[in-house]
């Protein structure tokens, strides 16, 4: 008989141990799925995890793919995780990002073809006022009539992509397009354009946003007062209103920053890498980031890898679709073996594993 | 001679750590209230839980009626003659009191005849009780007497009860130790679990005295004195708080008609409490656990927020400010609930320190904490108030109740408040530093501080407070001087004592 008994400190030896046991359980389990849709296991995980960095004929390309990849999924995430420590669940972050986006390139659209130094910075403030104006939506809704930020967030994501596609063939249409949905490619628009900062580098203005938001994010929740009431918040609710912390404050600073984080996210992918508002804009980036944010067990540094980690398997599995034919679906089922097992791993930082002689202690009746 | 009822002969059970109880031997006389005194953690529970068959013993023998004894389940207990009324009542609110008790029951009878049995058993003990009513709309003694009548029905010959007085006021204590005086001299024997030396003076016959697992001692209550016994129980020589006559000053904190909602739905609202504290005064308000307590201490702290003109300090008026400007202004405060309210459980000490004093002790600047500081506030903390823990990254919740007891109160005393507001100081705590807890409350009156404490301790009232009042759904009574008080008398205060009266029988 073994039985699970709480630890009285959480331990930090498998706080940092579990997210590569999970990587190591992901790979075997991932290998026998494999094995069993009829690929080689074991080309199929390195195509994933090695070609992407190392292979001669590839590399080349997926390296700077990475963090192009990787940018987004961290803004989104570190967003994220900061709500997460409180208990403030936002799921919809994929619709913050999808209208930080419009409210970015609308920017560029209107100003459209003058050339000022002023463009970009605006379309990065209007991106974040976007995400953060549909984050404050559940917020609201939260504080005022205490309706749960889960569903809301999530429904918001649908209205998100409905508007997007009403955009993309509406007012935002590309005039010059030939009746095509999309809008101008923002790309061939110097002033607005989120281009390399250096050539060939692929690190672009999200990219440097990503890594300074790592940094911020990691200042505020360890030496800033903000950040402990948020995380008392999460932790002990009773206790935070003790401490004097106001539980809608909480709420709507998390919403806020997660959403406008999102939307600036959505705002330099328009500008860059997608180049333009379309149909299809909306990737998944917003959902995928939870995934990171729980890899990365809410810290910051955490995120930063997982967030790396994550766009490797993007990349990895695109190319396994590619060389050695692994369904999409199959891609996908890998990524969420990862989340299951990283969160069962969880249960080790927090419980350990006895071997209990049978029925010794039972509880009361 | 008979045989006794019960003997225990070398009782031992350890867990990972801990020996709970160790080479512990007792008898039980038939028709005897037998006492088991002992602080918290002193394996009373472990040791009624291994006659309950909760438990297996490691080691050790029980011989029940002269055959030997090894209950494996509380069924099995049960059958052999045991029932025990646990601390926590298990009952449904919805349903009546003869639903309640049919539920325990391996093979009900139908409900009238239930509830026939039941009155003819609350009768004949003096437990008034309705089998009719709703367990939903009972007092908390009246509960109990649902749990002690469901226990005689299976007609025991031991009944075991854990600590049954806590939830009781004086009038209540009263008519329960009739019934139990009732129940021994119709032949049951009674294994009665306390810390409260009056109460086990008053009722029993005889008292073991466990200390860390161990058997100290046995002796007679009624020859005993309390310190005596409070002595064998602490294992040291009790130093009273030392209480000294000071002068009175100004008002601090004036409340006036105040009336507030409780933020949780089952709480009490608050009614029209006025109550006013000087300096150097410690103002005690009893009161049975659920009456407005949680609501008083958070309305006076800033958790919930009232109505300008209702709370001031040192005539400013502060009822719509929170918590933190109330610190600020000098008023700190302690709720009852110790994990999860006064500190965050999966926090360190250190971070439980910055939860309440980063005000105060300046542990920030332009709002970024330094944590060195508070490390050092920590430190300052389980240094001067005896917290044993190996260092300030411990998680709150890995401290045992009385040592996180003594963290949170220190914590708010070492900030040098002008007000503080403490709910249930020294509960779960041991005598000895539930002694030191109350030294630190009247040093704190002493060096002209005002002091309220919230306690259904009626004893610790006594002892360290100057003036009483009463809380009693919501409401709170006007203030007497302690000194002018009895036990009888606070009883009456308290108030919710309901059917005071004990069934004629």
């Amino acid at each position: 008989m073994y039985k699970l008994e709480k630890r009285p400190n959480p331990s930090n030896l498998w706080a940092y141990l579990t997210p590569f046991l999970a990587l190591i359980a992901t790979m075997i389990a991932g290998g026998i799925m494999f094995w069993m849709l009829g690929k080689p296991p074991v080309d199929a995980i390195r195509t994933i995890f090695w070609d992407p960095l190392f292979n001669e004929q590839f590399a080349a390309y997926s390296r700077p793919q990475l963090l192009v990849k990787a940018a987004p999924l961290i803004l989104i995430a570190i967003g994220l995780s900061i709500g997460f420590k409180a208990g403030v669940w936002n799921i919809g972050a994929e619709g913050q990002y999808v209208i930080g986006a419009l409210c970015g390139a609308a920017v560029a659209l209107a100003a459209y073809p003058l050339e000022a130094w002023w463009i970009f910075p605006a379309m990065v403030t209007a991106g974040a006022v976007g995400g953060f104006i549909w984050a404050m939506i559940p917020a609201i809704l939260k504080i005022k009539l205490g309706t749960n930020e889960i569903l809301v967030s999530l429904m918001l994501v649908y209205v998100a992509l409905e508007l997007l596609s009403s955009m993309s063939v509406g007012v935002l249409r590309n005039p010059d397009g030939n009746g095509f949905p999309g809008s101008r490619n923002l790309q061939q628009y110097a002033s607005a354009h989120n281009a390399e900062i250096w050539q060939g580098s692929s690190v672009h203005w999200g990219v440097v946003a990503a890594f300074s938001a790592v940094v911020l994010a990691y200042v505020l929740m360890s030496k800033h007062r903000l950040g402990f009431q948020i995380k008392l918040a999460g932790a002990a609710p009773k206790a935070a209103r003790f401490a004097g912390v106001n539980p809608h404050v909480i709420t709507a600073v998390c919403l806020g920053i997660s959403g406008a984080l999102a939307g600036m996210a959505g705002m330099f992918e328009v500008a860059g890498p997608a180049g333009q508002v379309s149909i299809d804009f909306a990737s998944g980036y917003g959902f995928t980031a939870i995934i990171v944010a729980f890899l990365g067990r809410l810290n910051p540094w955490g995120i930063l890898a997982a967030g790396l980690l994550m766009s490797l398997t993007y990349i990895g599995g695109e190319l396994a679709q590619f060389i050695i034919g692994l369904p999409a679906s199959a891609i996908s089922a890998f990524q969420g073996m990862l989340l299951f097992f990283l969160l069962a791993g969880e249960l080790l930082v927090n419980y350990r594993i006895r071997r209990a002689a049978p029925r010794t202690v039972k509880e009361a009746v | 001679m008979t045989p006794p009822l019960l003997t225990l002969t070398g009782l031992t059970k350890s867990y990972p750590g801990v020996v709970a109880n160790e080479d512990v031997s007792l008898t039980i006389a038939h028709g005897e209230v037998h006492a088991l005194l002992g602080e918290n953690g002193a394996g009373k529970s472990t040791l009624v839980k291994m006659i309950y068959g909760l438990v297996t013993p490691d080691a050790g023998q029980m011989v029940l009626n002269g055959k030997a004894f090894s209950p494996d389940k509380p069924s099995a207990a049960r059958t052999a003659g045991i029932a025990m009324v646990f601390q926590h009542f298990s009952l449904f609110g919805a349903l009546s009191v003869a639903e309640n008790i049919a539920l325990g029951m391996e093979n009900p009878p139908k409900m009238r005849a239930l509830a026939q049995q039941i009155s003819k058993v609350s009768d004949q003990f003096g437990l008034p009780l309705d089998p009719s009513r709703i367990v939903g709309d009972l007092s908390a003694g009246e509960r109990q007497r649902v749990e002690i009548i469901r226990c005689l029905l299976q007609d025991p010959k031991l009944l075991i009860m854990d600590e049954p007085t806590s939830v009781l006021t004086p009038q209540e204590v009263d008519i329960l130790f009739e019934t139990l005086r009732k129940l021994r001299d119709a032949g049951t024997s009674i294994l009665y679990i306390s810390h409260k030396l009056e109460e086990i003076r008053a009722l029993c016959d005889t008292a073991t005295v466990l200390r860390r697992g161990n058997n100290v001692g046995t002796c007679v209550p009624r020859d005993t004195s309390a310190r005596d016994m409070a002595e064998l129980m602490v294992g040291t020589r009790l130093h009273d708080p030392e209480r000294r006559d000071r002068p009175k000053g100004a008002t601090v904190l004036d409340v006036k008609n105040l009336s507030a909602a409780s933020h949780s739905a089952f709480g009490t609202s608050l009614k029209d409490v006025s109550l006013s504290v000087c300096k150097g005064e410690i103002l005690g308000i009893g009161g049975v656990a659920g009456n407005g307590q949680d609501e008083l201490l958070a309305a006076l702290s800033g958790e919930i927020r009232t109505k300008r003109g209702m709370i001031s300090l040192d005539g400013r008026d502060v009822g719509h400010l929170p918590p933190t400007s109330r610190r600020a202004l000098g008023t700190l405060s302690a709720p009852e609930e110790r994990l999860g309210h006064a500190a965050a459980p999966d926090m360190s000490l250190m971070e439980n320190a910055f939860l309440s004093a980063a005000t105060r002790k300046a542990l920030t600047s332009l709002g970024f904490a330094n944590w060195g500081k508070t490390r050092g506030y920590a430190d300052e903390i389980i240094a001067r108030f005896d917290v044993r823990t190996p260092n300030n990254q411990v998680a709150a919740r890995a401290l045992s109740g009385g040592n996180l007891q003594k963290f949170v109160v220190g914590r708010e005393i070492l900030q040098d408040p002008d007000v503080l507001v403490v709910n249930q100081p020294t509960w779960g705590v041991d005598a000895s530093a539930a002694a030191a807890i109350r030294q630190a409350l009247l040093d704190m009156a002493d060096a002209g501080k005002a002091v309220v404490v919230i306690s259904q301790d009626l004893d610790e009232l006594l002892e360290i407070t100057d003036r009483f009042c009463a809380l009693n759904e919501g409401r709170l009574s006007a203030s007497v001087p302690t000194t002018e008080l009895s036990v009888e008398k606070i009883g009456l205060m308290l108030g919710g004592a309901h059917d005071l009266e004990t069934a004629n029988v």
